[in-house]
């Protein structure tokens, strides 16, 4: 294992080469070390898949300082829960690839954003961050190097949207949760308007990795087009739920399943990429390697992570209707799409669900759902009707068997 | 930059959005939540584009994107259109009642609107003068925009998530309580109509008037709507100095002219009561009255007091009647009370008294604003709004020197909470820090000035460490504030807080002395700059509205003051008059026997109100003019009813020397008639041959009379004012004074340094206190024309002393006890209000006849200007028993 390792205590952490990572690093210029998260290929495994190192690249070639790094560990989306794993049984690992991140592109201030829930994770982080700075390992002079550094850790505000990196910043700085408009892209004015490097803290635990192997080999672990260890969250109707390890690439949807355990009852299908904005897929997909580009082939994306497995007890439409009331909860009411958009979504849905849903409806749903791709603000608009879209494309008789 | 819009090649500045190209190109993309074009919030999503750039294919929101060489743009491909459709369909599932705009497009994409939910009335909705409807409101936040990004107040604000998302005021509180202005900017912005103001309703037929404020100095245009003879609803005037914006008297302020309480026929005192006449019958009386006091007491004896709330044209035939008709220099007007010693100090430094740069120019290129006595987001609004978003907008820094936390000491960066009636001390220690530094502009001294070593020589003793003695500055603030200022294109502002004091003039020189020092002034973005209280106290002192100079400043008994007599035809007396406290002692002595008051209220505007009343009882004879049945007018004998500037025309002078032309907005009400007509008709009947037809022949006659109006006509100010000096019609008008020479003879300016006097009444054991008086914002001056109107009662309904929380504590007093507060001359009970000001300082506001502040203001005079200490007084405070 890489990332899923137990190592609870510094002692623990140290002893299988903790830091070991950081002390290197502070020895490479900070080009260097981006060059290798770049030829790593690492992307990010916060939903988004952005490439890691060109991200870094944007915010160490900005000018403007100072320059910020948020560690991401808002995980809101339903069916997700790999970051608390990780945070609970490796959290030097984040917290070394958050340092090093932070080396590499000038930061001198982190956050450490942490969703309300996970509160006592958060206590538990916020004792480690002091004692990283008794041990010299965070604040002035990192062992004996000009770098100084700092990072402090914030409890998110219990929304969903505040996981998205620009409404998370407004969070930061005490503002109502709204995304921001893009552009400026927040590497290039993020916190407070500076320079600032977001990621996911799975994204981060990967850093160290990169260090230790060398980009070049961190990048051979896998296969064309994903590299590296993913955390994948499998739940639903499976025997053995639980967070899993693997190297992206290496297992399909359906090996996955069985290394869980198998299916608890008759497969129907799953949900993939996260329990609000993933993808409802039917067994087509089972021989789909865990890869992002095999995905994007096949018009998903691996999101978060999630597996959500589906046994024939479970109704399409009553599933729909959740993840409606999920997204017109969750909307955060900026923009005009989203905000009646997902309020349009539910009541139809519910409609449906009350047997009443008529092909008029079925209509409306997907004018609605095209409206809110085309012109939502942020992703969340952008991407509740993908469960609702994908679904209509994989069970389709089943959805259109109650319209009238 | 080279882009395509459907298909058509368009050449476009860089910078620009998807959005503004698209309208200068006549595309029409729908937007309701776009208010401010920089600053883009993407609310609606109606704007969305399809973008070609290379190889990518996206959609994106016109009003947010900036144009990029080689973009192709689609602004209303089908799924565009289906999508805005979609949009509006949603909204129309949700709303009713929407109006405005936004019915517009729902027209235009033939959706009807369905939404029947009962929404709740949210608690912003508690106030007089603004409307909501939460059925219409979209959430599109253009009023939150307006409020925040425009107007800099920060009342609303966005709330709740999702379809829940509402504007609420403050901490959803009424909007009074959330600080709103009432400047209306929400209302102009609403795409929906769910914000309108109250008196709007839609009719038929409506006209625009613009008019200029009848107001403050600032003289905002302003956009009347009228239908028949009824104002439904004002705002500001895109087309003035204040460029579309107003506060609440603009817009909400003309509410007077409707009162049930105008003066509506000529009244004459029969027996003690007051009975209705006709104009012939008053006028005559008033003629034959004047004149027996004239034959009887001579001319001395009458006196008048012209008005900084009429037009030049009126104030200009109100003193050419005093003087050549009754014969008497003993004009004045009530600017004695508010800016006597700006006009003598800035005289003496600058050789000239006025304003010395323009709004415009301290708007765009100020880099620093320095405001002493001037609580200018209340007293002056536009000015007020101009500060907060160049310092929020552009980084301009801001130092405030005042006792009181006013509004704008939140944005400063430095606030000096000096004591009351120490500025000259304050002044005199930050040229002492610029002088020991090096700071000065030699350059400027060297070509421009002269007398610079008596300063020198003066400030010398003003250390910081001494200067914090007096004024109980921190001496490390005073450092600050005179290095911020030596070293930023500054530019000073200041009002009624340094005039009204018995040093006025000297805090006026010293201000000016400051801004010789370091070169501030005759650019753009300096100068000192005084805001003039009233709409018209600047043209009433150039119209010569004063005892001791002629209209355009002529000194009596000159060259220019008998070529003016050529033009009248008669003969000005030579002995100056007196000013308007010594005219009111003159009464009460029985010197004064007769007196003419146009649009005036001394009765509560002047210091020591026991003293004024007695005086005005004292009289033989009061004619009062006014519109309103004022304190003073209760002790007339004769009042003539006033129509109101919304009801005639003529111009005003604002704070910044633009002459400003009124439009007739509406007919007088009942028999009221123009001030100049009264006047003229008077003096008619007291033996003149005058027959100006209009207010513009009256304007023409000025024209000759005041070389820095020559070059301005009826014709010329039509749309927009011009400023003085404008010596010919070919002339552009004269946005900064003393860019070249000063208008002295030798055309230097004169350092005229003063040292520190301590006001004429300092707190002592029995008097411990403080008082300081001055505005509110919803109210204005004494209240004839604010407190006819329920809404501004409503907001302020009666007087406050405003006092430190630990003095409080001391007299027992919680927020809204009653408070007597005393003088030596008087006393009065009022409601405390704890508030942030310096402890042992205590504000009271002047507005209010019931509980007067200036029944314990100090009639101790300026010697040089003559305006009274207004601004400090010593006064007990106890709890009502
Ligand atoms: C509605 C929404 C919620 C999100 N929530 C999370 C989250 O909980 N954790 C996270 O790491 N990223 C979340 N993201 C993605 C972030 O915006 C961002 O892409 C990510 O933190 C970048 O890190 P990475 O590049 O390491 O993935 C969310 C995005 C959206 C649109
Ligand atoms: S898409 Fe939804 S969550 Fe995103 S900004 Fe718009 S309303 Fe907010
Ligand atoms: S009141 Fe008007 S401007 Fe304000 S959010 Fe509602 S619709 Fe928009
Ligand atoms: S009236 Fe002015 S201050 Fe009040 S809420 Fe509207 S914009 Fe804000
Ligand atoms: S105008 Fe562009 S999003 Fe509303």
């Amino acid at each position: 294992m890489i990332l899923l390792n137990d190592a609870r205590n510094i002692e623990d952490y140290l002893e299988n080469g903790g830091f070991k990572a950081l002390r290197r690093a502070l020895e490479f210029e900070q080009d260097e070390i981006i060059s290798e998260v770049e030829s790593a290929g690492l992307v990010g495994r916060g939903g988004a898949a952005f490439p890691t190192g060109l991200k870094m690249k944007f915010v160490k070639n900005e000018k403007n300082t100072p320059k910020y790094i948020i560690a991401n560990a808002d995980e809101g989306e339903p069916g997700t829960f790999k970051d608390r794993g990780l945070m609970e049984k490796n959290p030097y690992q984040i917290l070394e690839g958050m340092i090093i991140s932070a080396y590499a592109v000038g930061a001198k201030k982190g956050f450490f954003y942490i969703r309300y829930e996970y509160r006592e994770i958060a206590e538990k982080i916020k004792n480690k961050v002091k004692e990283l700075h008794r041990l010299g390992i965070l604040g002035n002079n990192i062992y004996g190097s000009k770098f100084s550094f700092d990072i402090e850790v914030v409890l998110g505000a219990g929304a969903y949207i505040c996981g998205e990196a620009t409404a998370l910043m407004e969070s930061i700085e005490g503002k109502r949760g709204y995304p921001r408009i893009k552009p400026p892209h927040s590497t290039q004015r993020g916190l407070w308007g500076k320079p600032t490097l977001t990621n996911n803290v799975e994204t981060l635990a990967n850093i160290p990795v990169i260090i230790n192997m060398g980009g070049e080999k961190y990048h051979k672990l896998g296969k064309e087009g994903c590299s590296g260890p993913q955390l994948f969250s499998i739940s639903g109707f499976v025997k053995r739920p639980g967070i899993y390890e693997y190297i992206l690439g290496e297992k399909t949807i359906g090996e996955a399943i069985e290394l869980a355990g198998g299916v608890d009852g008759n497969f129907k299908g799953v949900m993939l990429g996260g329990g609000a904005s993933g993808y409802i897929l039917n067994r087509d997909y089972l021989d789909m390697p865990l890869c992002f580009s095999d995905a994007k082939k096949r018009g998903v994306a691996l999101g978060t992570g999630d597996i959500i497995v589906l046994n024939e007890s479970v109704r399409i439409w009553d599933m729909l209707l959740n993840i409606a009331k999920f997204f017109e909860h969750e909307s955060c009411g900026q923009c005009f799409p989203c905000r009646y958009g997902t309020r349009r979504m539910r009541e139809i849905i519910e409609k449906i669900v009350n047997g009443k849903g008529t092909s008029e409806d079925i209509k409306k749903l997907n004018a609605t759902a095209r409206a809110m791709k085309i012109a939502s603000l942020c992703p969340l608009g952008k991407s509740a009707m993908t469960a609702y879209e994908s679904a209509m494309k994989n069970f389709h008789d089943e959805l259109m068997e109650v319209i009238k | 930059m080279n882009i395509i819009i459907n298909g058509e090649k368009i050449e476009a500045k860089q910078g620009k959005s998807i959005l503004q190209v698209a309208r200068e190109k006549g595309i029409d993309i729908p937007a309701l939540c776009n208010l401010i074009d920089e600053k883009p919030i993407g609310s609606c999503g109606l704007c969305v584009v399809k973008i070609r750039k290379g190889s990518k294919t996206y959609y994106s929101r016109a009003c947010t994107t900036k144009i990029d060489e080689g973009m192709e743009i689609e602004t209303h491909s089908p799924e565009i259109e289906d999508t805005r459709k979609t949009i509006l369909e949603m909204i129309a599932e949700e709303h009713k009642e929407i109006k405005g705009e936004a019915k517009e497009l729902f027209l235009k994409y033939g959706i009807k609107l369905k939404g029947d939910n009962k929404k709740a009335m949210p608690k912003l909705a508690e106030n007089p003068f603004i409307s909501f409807n939460p059925e219409a409101c979209i959430s599109c936040f253009r009023c939150v925009q307006a409020c925040s990004l425009i107007k800099e107040n920060h009342v609303l604000v966005r709330e709740n998530r999702g379809m829940n998302t509402q504007i609420v005021a403050g901490i959803n509180e009424a909007l009074k309580d959330a600080g709103c202005a009432f400047c209306g900017a929400c209302v102009d912005a609403c795409p929906t109509g769910a914000l309108m103001d109250l008196t709007a309703r839609v009719e038929k037929e409506t006209k625009k008037i613009t008019s200029i404020c009848p107001y403050c100095g600032v003289g905002c245009a302003i956009d009347y709507y009228v239908s028949g003879e009824e104002i439904i609803y004002a705002k500001g005037s895109p087309n003035g100095v204040n460029k579309g914006d107003d506060c609440i008297k603009g817009r909400y302020g003309w509410q007077f002219v409707h009162s049930e309480e105008r003066l509506k026929k000529p009244l004459i005192k029969k027996n003690g009561k007051f009975e209705e006449v006709t104009w012939d019958e008053a006028l005559n009386y008033v003629a034959s009255r004047l004149k027996e006091i004239k034959e009887k007491y001579g001319a001395d004896s009458i006196a008048g007091l012209s008005s900084a709330k009429c037009t030049n044209e009126e104030n200009y035939l109100f003193q050419k009647f005093m003087r050549i008709v009754v014969g008497t220099n003993n004009v004045d007007h009530c600017a004695r009370l508010c800016h006597a010693s700006t006009v003598v100090g800035l005289f003496k430094v600058f050789g000239s008294g006025a304003m010395t740069n323009s709004l415009e120019d301290l708007d765009k290129d100020a880099e620093l604003y320095f405001v002493i006595g001037s609580n200018t987001t209340h007293a002056h609004p536009v000015i007020g709004t101009m500060i907060k978003r160049s310092v929020k907008g552009r980084g301009a820094k801001l130092i405030v020197a005042d006792p009181r936390d006013i509004e704008l000491a939140e944005y400063s960066d430095l606030h000096l909470r000096h004591r009351p009636g120490t500025d000259v001390s304050l002044i005199n220690g930050m040229m002492n820090v610029i002088i020991s530094h090096g700071l000065e502009d030699r350059e400027f001294i060297e070509n421009r000035t002269e007398g610079y070593e008596k300063l020198r020589d003066v400030v010398k003793k003003y250390t910081p460490e001494y200067v914090e003695k007096i004024t109980s500055v921190p001496k490390e603030d005073i450092i600050k504030a005179a290095v911020l200022y030596a070293t930023h294109k500054s530019a000073i502002i200041y009002a009624m807080g340094i005039t009204q004091h018995t040093s006025g003039t000297a805090n006026v020189a010293s201000l000016a002395n400051l801004a010789l020092l370091t070169g501030n002034v005759g650019k753009r973005g300096t100068g000192v700059n005084p805001l003039r209280g009233q709409n018209n106290v600047q043209g009433a002192g150039d119209m010569g509205a004063l005892p001791n100079v002629l209209p355009g400043y002529a000194k009596l008994g000159t060259r220019r003051a008998r070529e003016i007599e050529k033009t009248w035809g008669g003969k000005i007396p030579e002995k100056e008059g007196l000013t308007v406290v010594e005219i009111m002692h003159a009464a009460s002595k029985g010197m004064i026997k007769g007196m003419y008051i146009m649009g005036e209220n001394p009765a509560v505007s002047d210091p020591d109100q026991k003293h004024v009343i007695q005086a005005l009882k004292n009289l033989e004879f009061l004619v009062v003019q006014d519109l309103f049945m004022s304190e003073t007018a209760q002790l007339a004998d004769v009042i003539l009813p006033a129509a109101s500037s919304l009801e005639k025309e003529g111009t005003f002078t604002n704070t910044e020397r633009r002459v400003q032309l009124l439009h007739r907005v509406l007919e007088p009400v009942g028999d009221a008639k123009p001030d100049w007509w009264i006047i003229q008709e008077i003096a008619k009947r007291m033996g003149a041959d005058w027959n100006y037809k209009s207010p513009k022949d009256i304007f023409e006659e000025i024209r000759k009379v005041v070389p820095q109006y020559r070059g301005i006509t009826y014709e010329r100010i039509d749309k927009f004012g011009l400023q003085w000096p404008c010596p010919d019609e070919n002339h552009e008008s004269t946005k900064i004074l003393h860019d070249d020479i000063f208008p002295t003879p030798n055309g230097l300016a004169k350092f005229s340094p003063y040292e520190y006097e301590p006001p004429a009444e300092e707190p002592d054991e029995e008097y411990p206190f403080v008082l300081t008086t001055g505005r509110t914002y919803e109210h204005f001056h004494t209240g004839t024309l604010t407190r006819k109107i329920e809404g501004f009662n409503e907001l302020i309904p009666e007087a406050f002393v405003e006092i430190h929380t630990e003095d409080a504590e001391k007299l027992g007093v919680k927020d809204g006890d009653c408070i007597e507060v005393e003088s030596r001359r008087g006393k009065i009970r009022v409601k405390a209000k704890i508030a942030g000001i310096k402890k042992g300082v205590v504000f009271i506001p002047f507005h209010f006849a019931e509980s007067a502040a200036n029944i314990l203001t100090n009639d101790a005079l300026d010697p040089e200007a003559k305006i009274p200490e207004l601004k400090v007084a010593a006064v007990r405070l106890k709890k009502c028993q």
